[in-house]
């Protein structure tokens, strides 16, 4: 059997890294709802926005960041590249290309939830049914991932597609802490008020961690130990230490698997940002800025996505 | 039992042939097993029938066996429509069917042949030079060179239509990247999920076969030394309308499909670019025309091809499917000599006998075109996709005047010829079942040798009175059964 196209390569990995975007932006409008409800200032959409660095095509639409134009923005909005609908179609755009490779179910079902996405009416994005709403995805992008785990034939195409998710997943799981970074800066206001735990309880809960989480912390639930968690343990699947650790690993077997020369510098980036997991404690990162870290992971992991391009894709 | 056509069920009580040759019940009385398929056809209700059209479309979309619409902003997804009725062809017809078409590669094979090497068939005056030397299709690298087992046309799809009196007439060869055979296989899928009762027990043929036979021909014509070619399939992309089927055929040959950027040429050898670098290709099935394969030899704007692809070629390190130049022998003016094409090269009577056809660049041809406009259909002879044709029977005096002048400024851009009352097969339509308009394109795969896909493509005109089968204007297909003898 030939060698994979360094193309089908590309599109394996980002159609997983487009559809765990999905799944995430499901996940961060679902705990910003939660968090908003308790908060009154209108300023508690805004973030979203900024998070993923988007505010110029925001600001050419609407007027004003409140739940309404940012929930559109980012759910069915295909002026937003980073949009739900957006994303989706970039991917089943990624899984049109592969479709040689693929599963019929595959395509299938990612064909399917596009076109579900196109014909939501605006008012499921209204208040009383947005949390369903933000589920619906969650679960279409979970048969995504199971399909794909059930169905991808194991070749390097499945090695990409993973991997992309991993990287993907670290990513992410940085954006969603960093929706309450404000709440850890090192001298803090108001952390521990019963307000800003139950906003970390549903950023938790956000990131299907909170049983998890208890298992570990069986009492009390503390702002910087829920921060820990979801960027440090090493058992949590989406915690951002498990990805790149997971991340490392698949690297290492595609590489030793189908004897590839590319991609050492790629593997040097994961160690170096292994290492720096591994040796890290919560307190150090409070310390010296929970922002900034997670600014300088967000940087490492673009670097590790360009050296993959550039040694796989022939980009 | 065979139900006989008096007691066949509600169904069918109200359905009227008219003037035409009908598929399923013209030959019912006299083959049993047309009339079985009959009988159970009309023992089918209705509704239930429709409720099962319904599912099998929505399917068809969900699976993604569609062409692409390109709008402003979106690619748009559109099923081919599909009729669940299947049009069947008992064995005997298709013995014949079979041998003609595999007649029709052979003359068109060698013919190709002459025309790049000693152009005999011009010099002894069987077709105008000017026709097929001064052809925008006739490519003059191709002179000379010499292609495996002399195979041109490794694949090729010919349009038949069938007259009122049943017999089968070949209105169109496609020489080049002839389209349609994925529904083929596609549609016999959905048969067999949503019409198990309609087909069980029943002896069609198999039409699985296609790939393996595909890739097995790429293989023969694949340069000599290669253990193990590397074939591809060379598509113009994901946005090409055809994308479903390269991924179809790609799929089933289990290659891969790739675009012009994957390719790249050094030392006039193909390779691919993989995650691993540069792994050699030798056979590429290409769903691109000739004039965009490689900048460098034709169009120098085209972005879908490959520099230096004709130079790999011409040398023999990698097979083209089909080989380069092969429009030429598909043209509408070319194919009224295919008659005289196949009695010069293989001493033979054609098997399926052209629909007639009057030359408008003979001055004979121009006299009873323009006599009998009123009767004829017109067609230019470069347009494809059912454009630009005048069907004399059913135009206004405005339109027949316009094609009258068409035809006295530029002859030679025309042919005409009678209108066949195209046959009918029973379709299910909003009043019912109802008969509607077909064509059969079979496809004839050919690398050593020669091989016809059983059946293939029937084309169904889903509005009423039509005889236009085009995807692009309301047509859409039927499953087509070749019985077992």
């Amino acid at each position: 059997m030939a060698r994979l196209l360094a193309r089908y390569a590309d599109a394996s990995f980002w159609m997983a890294r487009y559809m765990e975007r999905a799944e995430n932006m499901a996940r961060v409008i679902d705990v910003n709802a939660t968090v908003a409800r308790y908060d009154t200032g209108a300023s508690t959409w805004a973030p979203i926005v900024d998070l993923y660095a988007n505010q110029e095509a925001f600001a050419a639409k609407y007027a004003e960041a409140d739940q309404a134009s940012v929930v559109r923005f980012s759910v069915l909005d295909l002026d937003s590249p980073q949009s739900i609908r957006a994303m989706v179609r970039a991917a089943r755009e990624n899984a049109r290309t592969l479709r040689p490779l693929i599963s019929t179910e595959m395509w299938l079902h990612l064909n399917t939830f596009h076109e579900w996405l196109g014909n939501l009416r605006p008012n499921r994005i209204a208040d009383p049914h947005l949390a369903s709403l933000c589920a619906a995805v969650k679960q279409r992008c979970q048969a995504h991932t199971g399909i794909a785990e059930g169905t991808f034939f194991r070749d390097e195409g499945w090695s990409f597609y993973q991997l992309g998710m991993m990287i993907e997943r670290a990513d992410q799981t940085t954006r969603l802490v960093d929706i309450k970074y404000h709440t850890l800066l090192p001298s803090p206001e108001n952390v521990g008020s019963a307000q800003d735990i139950s906003q970390w309880n549903a950023l938790l809960r956000s990131a299907a961690g909170y049983h998890a989480f208890r298992r570990i912390h069986p009492r009390g639930l503390q702002p910087a130990d829920v921060a820990g968690f979801l960027l440090l343990n090493p058992k949590f699947p989406r915690s951002l230490a498990r990805c790149v650790d997971d991340a490392n690993g698949l690297l290492t077997s595609l590489k030793s698997n189908y004897g590839l020369i590319g991609g050492n510098s790629a593997l040097e980036r994961l160690d170096e940002l292994q290492a720096v997991l591994l040796e890290a404690t919560i307190k150090d990162v409070i310390t010296h800025g929970l922002h900034e870290f997670i600014d300088w992971v967000q940087r490492r992991l673009n670097r590790l996505t360009e050296e993959i391009a550039a040694d796989f894709f022939g980009r | 039992m065979a139900d006989t056509s008096s007691d066949a069920g509600d169904l069918l009580a109200r359905y009227s042939v008219g003037p035409f040759f009908d598929e399923l019940l013209s030959k019912a009385d006299c083959d049993p097993a047309l009339a079985d398929i009959v009988g159970r056809l009309a023992r089918m209700d209705l509704d239930d029938l429709r409720l099962r059209a319904g599912d099998a479309e929505q399917e068809l979309f969900n699976l993604g066996i569609t062409f692409l619409i390109l709008s402003d902003r979106e690619a748009i997804d559109r099923i081919l429509p599909f009729d669940v009725i299947p049009r069947v062809i008992p064995a005997d017809d298709w013995r014949r069917l079979e041998s003609g078409v595999e007649q029709r590669v052979q003359a068109l094979n060698l013919f190709l042949h002459d025309l790049y090497h000693d152009q005999k068939v011009v010099h002894d005056g069987v077709v105008p030079a000017e026709l097929v030397l001064g052809h925008p299709q006739f490519v003059d690298a191709m002179m000379g060179l010499d292609v495996p087992h002399r195979t041109y046309v490794h694949v090729l799809g010919v349009d038949l239509v069938r007259d009122a009196e049943g017999t089968f007439r070949v209105l169109e060869d496609n020489c080049r990247c002839p389209s349609g055979v994925s529904y083929v296989v596609e549609n016999r899928h959905m048969m067999r999920r949503a019409f198990p009762d309609l087909m069980s027990g029943l002896r069609v043929r198999n039409v699985d076969d296609y790939g393996r036979r595909l890739h097995n021909a790429l293989c023969d014509v694949a340069p000599a030394g290669v253990d193990e070619p590397q074939v591809v399939l060379l598509s113009p992309g994901t946005y090409n309308s055809a994308y479903f089927e390269h991924v179809f055929l790609a799929r089933e040959m289990g290659v891969p499909l790739v675009e012009g950027r994957d390719l790249f040429v050094e030392n006039d050898r193909v390779f691919m670019r993989t995650i691993g670098g540069l792994s050699p290709v030798h056979a590429i099935y290409r769903r691109i025309g000739d004039d965009f394969l490689d900048p460098q030899a034709f169009r120098p704007d085209s972005l879908l091809g490959v520099p230096g692809l004709m130079r790999a070629y011409a040398k023999g390190n990698v097979a083209l499917a089909n080989a380069v130049g092969t429009g030429v022998s598909d043209d509408k003016a070319v194919y009224a000599y295919l008659p005289r094409i196949i009695r010069y090269y293989l001493d033979q009577e054609p098997l399926i006998p052209n629909v007639p056809t009057h030359i408008c660049r003979e001055k004979e041809g121009l006299q009873i075109t323009l006599d009998r406009l009123a009767d004829l259909v017109v067609k230019p002879v470069g347009e494809a996709g059912g454009y630009g044709i005048t069907i004399g029977p059913h135009a206004t005096r405005e339109e027949l005047d316009a094609c009258r002048a068409q035809l006295l400024e530029d002859p030679s851009n025309y042919i005409s010829q009678p209108m066949i009352p195209l046959s009918v097969c029973p379709t299910l339509t909003d009043d019912g079942i109802e008969p509607r308009h077909v064509d059969l394109r079979p496809f004839a795969i050919t690398g050593e040798s020669t091989w016809v896909l059983p059946g293939g493509l029937t084309r169904v005109a889903l509005r009423k009175g039509t005889l236009i089968v085009n995807s692009s204007q309301g047509g859409g297909s039927k499953d087509t059964w070749v019985l077992r003898g």
